[in-house]
């Protein structure tokens, strides 16, 4: 057991990878029995400060299908200088530069510890860094200057020679020219008209000009290199220009009559900022962020029409059909942020406001760009000051944790074919011989374009066994698998990384046990969630909830153990044990429930799902809850309501809220003012130290968790209510255990206990 | 006519009428004939031979003329003594060429005339009454055109008539002496008496009481002084001036006519009134006529012109000596003794420009434009604000339609006043508003009748009664008058002005004041021609004159900043700004206002950011190269702005060139000078899309006017540009070939005077009329969304509304016609007020009452309006055929109804109409209806469209423009000199002449001018140093320059546009424009001469009343 942990986890370090199974089933046939399907999370460029990158080009299979990057499962002829590729056998020779190879002089990516391999090469020039701003002005006064201060921040934050445009919008927009002197110039745009990219880069002057025909007159040098510039500048450059600009930023200066809302046109907004990327940088990174304090209300891509008394749409007007503009809307986004994906830039979403800002409608600019989207309740907030300044953190080597562009090559041994991806990507529609028929999430291609990442984002990928159950694999056969990701560095330089994986086939008739042990519960409980919410996106709440349901009792059919109508006689193994737990808690996450969630906020808590790898993950399924008492350290606890007691303080991280909880009793206490007497030190050492926990969770997550303060029967504990087990309610306070709960919910409560 | 002869197409003429042709009908017919073009431009071009020939001559000749001409001309024709003069005209033919001779052989056939004329002596005596001159009084002015044709149409009317112009000759019978004057044409004049031969026993004899009057008058006088004290009747055009000479002068002939010699008239005025009419001389004649003796010289000059008609070709003669002798047609008319303009305008003026024109009276008729005169306003409008085309209406429809005459009233509600005379009061009448007619809405006005005691009033409109409202009753005095009358304006004076209350403002609320909004064009070429910097710099200070309300500190009026070339650029000029933020706006497609605060701003507030922006815009364009432009969206886009920022305005639009950009209103050249002279001319004029006239509605609907000021370097289609300004009641002003250096004043002082001058926004007018007439049309630079309602997004002091009446039945003598013209319009500071203006005016069972209280001046502006109107919709052809047409019949009318009976052949015009013939002339032979090949098809647009918001005094010197000697000039005193009439005989090559025609200014030069005054002018020394590049005379410290300059400024001062001033050298290119302005004179386009022309109404009326 511990053996495959570790396994587990050593692979995980090293490549970023989880799979599902680690012990494969050697048919599809078996592989279907087994009902978690083959599948891993791979988060491409998890971070590896031990990995030094090689600079010089991977080495490619000759084959033209196959094209596998040279790597340590290859056979190698040292004294032919070949090389066999291991997924299409191709026999290769070695390039002239690797004419001194042997034994003994190998290169990197030949030795087994450099299974996951990071090459620099040079491709194309090297464009900076894009960053475009993308600000609404209807704020109050208040959220606009918080919002301008974080804006003004983030310039010293940005690399130095990375470019940087701003767009402003209310009513109109205007789309700031950053290099005037003397005047500051912007080109405004009505917000309730659609413009096609070659409109906008018309209006904008980005198209080339014509030649102009005129006679006599010299043409001026020409003009080439100015043409993106005046948008997008330095920032060293125009560093205190911007800063004034922002500054001098007022808000939106239309009326807005009593019982309307003020016209925000998001739509055109974001369809400009991505026509003016389009035309002056594609392919290459960039990111347009959003900062948006309400739902649009005009033009294309309006959520919501602009009077008060009709509010936004909930989850109820959607079932009724009764959204209006939610359809063209989201189809409005869905358009840009495809062609968003097509030149490789992505667009965060940054969404402050009470009441929801049409998350639901703009969710795909930052799904299928791999953008952020945030959202909080104010930009006066320290949530979104934070994460924001997050945003441009650096990681351990002093590169920003961000890469853009990156396109994302899968390659399968025969026997395993790519069924789909779900994660921040769009597919590249590369058709080839390894791509399945049957497709889970993003499939029938074998790349994906995720055009912003960080060394967290994690995309599922699922496979499909194909090899017939009469034509057994050969005994020590090993499936194999490449990722291939090409990426833009933060540092701009265009970078590979390549991870290649081998796992052991098994026949599941005569070893299943062996595959049972190589069952890796988290994984495959984050790979099944993604599916479920995947579902979610666009088939109705329950069928998905029935879906999980019947791949959970399927499993357990086929690894519990259990006597024929006996529920006490169930047994699960241990690496699945954990397994049910997770699922249960899957069903009353808000990836699944839409009940007391606004469309925002599923869109917000899905999207998170999406992309984070498999610890966050599963902090999102099931919360971890942290108990602090004088009976001993601070300790996880169950999930549970009962694990709530008047003499404990709780701590609880559901990824999206950190919420600490003082029992009745502590509550009285520190009202009380004990934590102030010397003689109660102790006391107040352990009213200090789940704040202690708390913060160090606010330092790394990203984006920063609402943070919740409370007590014993305050209003905010409901955070905390709303998660745990309902194992006591008012029906069964006193007997507990009784099996009050909800019916399907029972089935698994033993066994989650048990374990 | 002498085309005529080289063409000797004679026999083809012979068609229609032989005599005729002479005058080259051809030429009004609109169908050139193909030698007629030829000799004209032959002639100008100088190159003709035929031309430059008589020139030289010329020269000797004026000096000589009189002498030398007469005798010879004596000898053939002229039987009688005076003959000789009528050969003058001849004379100079001679001079110039032989053939003229075989006219003059005519003569004899018109004789027969001769003898008519014998009685018009008669009037003599009138002159000396004309000084009690009330202009009114209808005149018969029979000119004989020649004694032409006429002499033997009098007898058998049609074939003679070629010759009748020969025959003036016969005059000389009767004036003898008189005849002189007149060269062998004039006679007519003078002769014209003669002609009344018939008339004469009737003791009509004639009206030219000023032709005759000199000599025949010593004679006569003893008579026809008793006559004139009969006159009273007057009434009777002619007679009047007759009936003294013939004593019996109610003479039943007349009687017609007199008959019913209006009572209504003060007797004396009447008379006097009359004999001013008879031919303005009358009162100069004496001296004129001597002077005229003396002045041979003058006539010396007259060679000039003949030579011209004449083909060269024709000197040999032989040929001509064979036509037959009617094609020889000669009008040998005398220019002195055609009706002058000169004269009209000078008597006018020393006679009624020295008293205040009092308007308590009803149905007077003011003093002509051109006399200066003040004011007094006791209960009718300023004819500064109203004119009339006659202040005696006829009272049925019937008349009306017989006349011919035009019933229409001139308006321009917000004139500028000279500052001896008080503005309109401004009334209050408190919450309720203005007090009204309940039934027509007529306002308050001194004509309202009071009854019960004060308690209601009867509408002086409709008739209908209203309740005085409790807080505006006051008790009436003995004669029925409210007490209050003098302490209320509105009781008591003709113009005034009501303060609105909120039911007078759209929406029901009070407007915020009015914005100005500069859009500059940063185009290539204006950035290139440094307009762009010179505009930004003259609004630096321009912006400190807005027009402000009375005496308020600042103008209220905020401003705004648009650049544009294929995209829009806005600014915020806010005055909490650092510095400008330029908004471009490229989506022209849609346009909209980027921005609202901070677009218009308080001048005072923003001035370090104005100040600043307006340093940068030349910069910031100073290296574009985008050459299209867009216009439509500009426009939209002020409009917008104005939407925005809920506020009526003005836009001040600076364009160079054809928006052809991609955009809405985008046009194309269409330009097409092939159309001329076809059906498809109209389409010039007319607009090439819909999209500026639905603009247009649009702006009208916010109150958005646009000025705009077009620098075009080629054509940029005035017909389309302008719609939107023109049904805005905004002004184009137009600066081709715009260059720095010539033109930057003329803009300047334009840019200038536009800003600051007065201007009423969001106005609407109405004009309601008693109970007979109606108000049916109108002509200006307006809006009307119905029948009644004039609407103008903006109007200035300078804008004049035209507004024709018709009947609708009956007016009565009693009542008269009341005109009330109410104008609801936001002031300057956003005030809402009505400007009232009432006119009452006479109405009359007789013709000849109409005849005598016309105003030409105000018919031509008029019939100019409707002339220009009419191209748009018509082949100008046409319209002018209906011109000429309608002014033949109301000359006809008068001639059969008011004229004493007389010969055919005499031209008998009513004494205030006697300009009507040369002002039609000029409307006619104006670029719109008769372009020369140089006119450009924006210029004939712009005119066209400028004309149709001119006031009277602008038409008045726009058709027919004011030539001053300078070298005449009384250096000592501040006098102008004394104009002269539009004639190149007229100049003389020794001098220097300015003439101005409200848009140019031209100093002519002679070539025989004395080096001292070049040098005192020009600061050169010689003619040929005089550079005609000149924008302004160079500033020299002399009495000539200093006077010439004054001069110059003084009429500046009069127009309400800067004029450009050309100087223009004779014999150099540039004399061509010029001449092209003498419009006495045949013009290069075809259009005719005066003389020409009067012979040409002669005959349409002739065939009218045959």
């Amino acid at each position: 057991m511990a053996t495959y942990l570790e396994f587990i986890q050593q692979n995980e370090e090293r490549d970023g990878v989880r799979f599902s199974w680690n012990v494969w089933p050697s048919s599809r046939l078996e592989a279907t029995r087994m009902v978690v399907p083959l599948a891993c999370l791979l988060t491409p460029l998890r971070e590896r400060p031990d990995l030094p990158p090689v600079q010089y080009e991977p080495v490619l299979c000759s084959r033209a299908t196959c094209k596998a990057v040279l790597n340590p499962l290859c056979q190698v002829d040292y004294r032919a200088k070949l090389w066999a590729c291991n997924f299409c056998f191709q026999r290769n020779q070695f390039p002239p530069a690797y004419a001194g190879i042997s034994e003994v002089n190998q290169p990197a990516e030949l030795m087994p510890q450099f299974s996951t391999i990071e090459y620099i090469v040079q491709r194309g020039p090297q464009t900076p860094l894009i960053f475009l701003y993308v600000v609404d002005t209807c704020l109050e006064e208040e959220d606009l200057q918080a919002l301008k201060e974080s804006l003004q921040m983030s310039l010293s934050l940005l690399p130095a020679d990375a470019l940087v445009g701003l767009i402003t919008f209310g009513r109109m927009i205007q789309v700031h020219e950053l290099s005037c002197e003397g005047i500051s110039k912007s080109y405004v745009f009505r917000g309730t008209k659609d413009l096609t990219a070659k409109q906008i880069q018309d209006m904008l002057g980005l198209s080339r000009p014509a030649v102009p025909i005129q006679q006599g007159r010299p043409l001026q040098a020409p003009e080439q290199p100015v043409i993106s510039s005046r948008f997008l500048q330095p920032v060293h450059k125009i560093d205190m220009n911007l800063t004034d600009l922002l500054g001098e930023l007022q808000r939106d200066p239309w009326p807005v009559t009593q019982g309307k809302r003020p016209l925000r046109s998001t739509g055109v907004a974001l369809s400009i900022a991505v026509g003016l990327l389009e035309g002056t940088f594609p392919n290459t990174g960039a990111r347009i962020m959003l900062f948006t304090g309400g739902p649009p209300t005009q033009g294309p891509g309006m959520v919501v029409g602009d009077e008060l008394k009709t509010p936004i749409r909930s989850w109820h007007d959607i079932e009724k059909d009764n959204a209006r503009f939610m359809k063209k809307a989201t189809k409005h986004y869905e358009t840009l942020a495809n062609r968003t994906a097509t030149n490789g830039h992505c667009i965060d979403i940054y969404a402050c406001a009470l009441d929801q800002t049409g998350l639901l409608e703009m969710k795909c600019c930052a799904n299928l760009t791999g953008g952020h989207m945030v959202m909080g309740d104010s930009f006066n907030t320290s949530l979104f000051k934070q994460t924001f300044q997050r945003v441009f953190n650096k990681g351990l080597n002093g590169e920003f944790r961000m890469a853009f562009g990156a396109n994302l090559e899968v390659k399968t041994s025969r026997e395993l074919k790519i069924a789909g991806a779900i994660g921040p990507c769009v597919s590249l529609n590369v058709k080839g011989p390894c791509v399945s028929e049957n497709e889970l999430g993003i499939g029938g291609t074998s790349q994906w374009k995720i055009c912003g990442l960080d060394p967290c984002t994690t995309l599922a990928i699922y496979f499909e066994v194909v090899n017939q159950h009469n034509a057994p694999i050969p005994q020590g056969g090993r499936g194999a698998v490449q990722f291939v990701t090409q990426y833009q560095h933060s540092s701009t330089q265009k970078r590979i990384r390549v991870t290649t994986i081998a796992r052991n086939w098994a026949d599941a008739q005569s070893q299943l046990q062996h595959i049972e042990a190589a069952f890796d519960q988290e994984a495959a409980a984050v790979l099944m969630a993604r599916l479920g919410v995947y579902r979610a996106e666009s088939e109705e709440g329950p069928d998905v909830l029935r879906w999980l349901d019947r791949q959970l009792i399927r499993l357990c059919q086929k690894f519990g153990q259990y006597n024929k109508d006996d529920p006490n006689s169930f047994r699960l193994s241990e690496s699945f044990s954990l397994y049910p737990q997770f699922m249960f808690h899957l069903r009353r996450s808000p990836f699944l429930q839409v009940f007391n969630n606004s469309p925002d906020e599923s869109s917000y808590y899905r999207h998170h799902f999406a992309r984070q790898d498999l610890t966050q993950s599963l902090i999102m399924i099931q919360p971890i809850l942290y108990a602090y008492s004088f009976h001993g350290p601070p300790e996880p606890v169950l999930l549970d309501s009962s694990s709530i007691l008047p003499d404990r303080i709780l701590l609880m991280d559901t990824f999206f809220q950190i919420v600490i909880y003082l029992g009745e009793t502590i509550a009285q206490w520190q009202k009380a003012g004990y934590q102030d007497m010397p003689e109660y030190e102790n006391f107040k050492h352990l009213l200090q130290a789940p704040l202690d926990d708390a913060q160090e969770i606010l330092q790394t997550r990203f984006p920063m968790p609402r943070y919740v303060h409370t007590e014993h029967g305050g209003s905010q504990a409901r955070f905390l209510l709303s998660k745990v087990n309902p194992s006591q309610t008012h029906n069964n306070l006193y007997a507990w255990g009784q099996g009050g709960c909800p019916s399907r919910g029972a089935a698994e409560q033993p066994s989650t206990s048990a374990a | 006519m002498s085309v005529n002869q080289h063409t000797h197409a004679g026999p083809p003429y012979g068609q229609p009428q032989p005599g005729y042709q002479g005058y080259q009908q051809p030429a009004y017919g609109g169908q050139p004939l193909p030698g007629v073009p030829h000799t004209q431009y032959g002639a100008y071009n100088g190159p003709m031979p035929g031309y430059q020939q008589p020139v030289p001559p010329q020269g000797s000749v004026r000096a000589l003329p009189t002498s030398g001409a007469p005798p010879p001309a004596s000898g053939t024709s002229l039987p009688s003594g005076h003959q000789g003069y009528s050969q003058f005209g001849q004379g100079d033919v001679q001079n110039g060429i032989p053939t003229s001779t075989a006219p003059m052989q005519r003569p004899p056939a018109s004789q027969p005339f001769l003898p008519g004329s014998a009685p018009a002596p008669v009037s003599q005596p009138s002159t000396f009454q004309q000084y009690g001159p009330p202009p009114s009084s209808v005149q018969q002015l029979s000119n004989h055109m020649a004694g032409m044709t006429i002499g033997s149409t009098s007898i058998s009317a049609p074939p003679p008539a070629g010759l009748g112009y020969g025959p003036p000759t016969s005059v000389p019978p009767v004036s003898g002496s008189f005849s002189a004057t007149g060269s062998g044409l004039y006679a007519p004049y003078t002769a014209s008496q003669g002609p009344p031969p018939p008339s004469v026993p009737q003791g009509l004899p004639l009206a030219q009481p000023p032709f005759s009057g000199q000599p025949v008058p010593t004679q006569r006088l003893p008579t026809e002084v008793p006559g004139f004290a009969p006159p009273p009747s007057s009434t009777g055009i002619g007679p009047s001036s007759y009936p003294p000479s013939t004593g019996p002068h109610p003479g039943p002939p007349m009687s017609g006519l007199h008959g019913p010699p209006p009572p209504t008239h003060p007797p004396q005025p009447g008379y006097q009134m009359q004999q001013n009419g008879s031919f303005g001389q009358v009162r100069g004649p004496q001296p004129n006529y001597s002077g005229a003796y003396p002045g041979t010289p003058n006539y010396g000059s007259q060679p000039g012109p003949p030579p011209k008609r004449l083909d060269p070709d024709s000197i040999p003669s032989p040929q001509l000596n064979e036509l037959p002798p009617q094609q020889k047609p000669r009008h040998r008319i005398d220019p002195d003794a055609i009706p002058s303009p000169i004269q009209v305008i000078e008597d006018d003026r020393s006679n009624r420009g020295s008293e205040p024109f009092v308007t308590g009276v009803r149905g007077q008729v003011p003093p002509l434009v051109t006399t200066n005169f003040l004011v007094e306003d006791q209960g009718n409008a300023s004819p500064r604000y109203i004119r009339c085309t006659s202040y005696n209406i006829p009272c049925t429809s019937d008349m009306a339609k017989q006349s011919q005459v035009p019933l229409a009233a001139v308006i321009k509600p917000l004139a500028t006043l000279p500052p001896e005379e008080t503005l309109p009061y401004l009334v209050d009448h408190g919450e309720s508003g203005p007090v009204r007619c309940n039934r027509c809405k007529a306002y308050m006005c001194p004509f309202m009748q009071f009854i019960e005691g004060g308690r209601r009033f009867q509408c002086c409109f409709c008739s209908c009664v209203t309740e005085v409202p409790a807080h505006y009753f006051q008790h009436l005095d003995h004669t029925g008058k409210r007490v209050d009358f003098y302490d209320r304006p509105e009781l008591s004076l003709g113009s005034y002005e009501f303060l609105a209350t909120v039911d007078y403002c759209k929406n029901n609320k009070f407007p915020s004041p009015p914005a100005f909004i500069f859009m500059i064009d940063v185009s290539y070429n204006a950035v290139k021609s440094g307009l762009v910097r010179l505009i930004c710099e003259e609004l630096k200070s321009i912006l400190d004159y807005l027009p402000r309300e009375g005496n308020m500190e600042e103008s209220a009026i905020r401003v705004g900043f648009v650049t544009y070339n294929k995209v829009l650029h806005f600014y915020n000029v806010k005055s909490s700004l650092a510095q400008p933020q330029m908004m471009v706006v490229s989506d022209v497609a849609d346009m909209f206002v980027p921005l609202l605060d901070g677009f218009l701003v308080n001048v005072n507030e923003s001035r370090t950011v104005i100040a600043s922006l307006l340093d940068q815009i030349p910069e910031m364009f100073a290296d574009t190269r985008e050459t299209e432009t867009v216009f439509g969206p500009v426009i939209q886009a002020g409009l917008e702005a104005l939407k925005a920022a809920e506020c009526a305005g003005k836009l001040f639009i600076f364009h160079t060139s054809l928006p052809i950009a991609e955009a809405p209103g985008k046009l194309k050249n269409r330009d097409d000078k092939k159309l001329i002279n076809t059906d498809k001319e109209k389409t010039l004029f007319q607009p090439q899309t819909s999209f500026y006239s639905n603009l247009a509605k649009d702006c009208v609907a916010q109150g958005c006017c646009v000025d705009l000021f077009l620098f075009p370097n080629q054509y940029l289609d005035v017909a389309t540009l302008g719609v939107v300004t023109y049904q805005t009641g905004g002004s184009i002003y137009k600066y081709a070939y715009f260059q720095l250096e010539t033109d930057q004043d003329r803009f300047l002082n334009d840019l200038r005077r536009d800003v600051q001058k007065e201007v009423g926004f969001d106005a609407v007018m109405r004009v309601r009329t008693s109970t007979g007439i109606r108000a049916t049309d109108f002509f200006g630079a307006f809006y009307m969304s119905n029948t009644t309602d004039v609407e103008m997004a903006g109007l200035d002091c300078d804008k004049t509304i035209t507004v024709e009446f018709k009947h609708d039945d009956k007016l009565s003598e009693d009542s008269g016609a009341l005109l009330q013209c109410a104008l609801l319009y936001t002031s300057c500071a956003g005030q809402r007020r009505l400007r009232i203006h009432n006119l009452s005016l006479n109405c009359c069972t007789q013709l000849a009452d109409l005849y005598r209280n016309c105003e030409t001046d105000t018919l031509i502006n008029y019939l100019a309006k409707y002339a220009y109107r009419g191209v748009l919709n018509s082949p100008v052809k046409a319209v002018r055929d209906s011109l000429i047409n309608q002014c033949a019949q109301i000359l006809a009318c008068y001639r059969k109804n008011c004229a004493s009976p007389s010969s055919a052949g005499q031209l008998i015009l009513p004494e205030c109409m006697k300009l009507l013939p040369v002002y039609l002339n000029c409307v006619l032979k104006s670029d719109v209806l008769q372009p020369g090949p140089e006119v450009t098809t924006d210029d004939r647009a712009y005119i066209r469209q400028l004309v149709t918001s001119m006031d009277v005094a602008e038409t008045n010197v726009f058709f027919y423009p004011r030539l001053l000697p300078l070298t005449k000039a009384d250096v000592d005193s501040d006098s102008l000199p004394a104009a002269i009439r539009n004639s190149e005989e007229r100049l003389s090559k020794g001098d220097i002449y300015l003439l101005e025609n409200g848009l140019n200014i031209f100093v002519w030069v002679g070539v025989n001018v004395q080096q001292a005054l070049i040098q005192n002018l020009f600061g050169v020394s010689s003619f040929s140093q005089i550079s005609s590049t000149l924008s302004t005379l160079p500033v020299l410290e002399n009495p000539f320059s200093k006077k010439v300059r004054s001069i110059i400024d003084m009429l500046h001062l009069q127009r309400s546009r800067y004029m450009k001033l050309i100087i223009v050298k004779q014999e150099d290119k540039l004399e061509m424009l010029f001449k092209h302005f003498l419009v006495e004179d045949k013009s290069l386009t075809g259009g005719a001469s005066y003389v020409d022309f009067l012979c040409h109404m002669h005959k349409e009326i002739r065939q009218l009343l045959s």
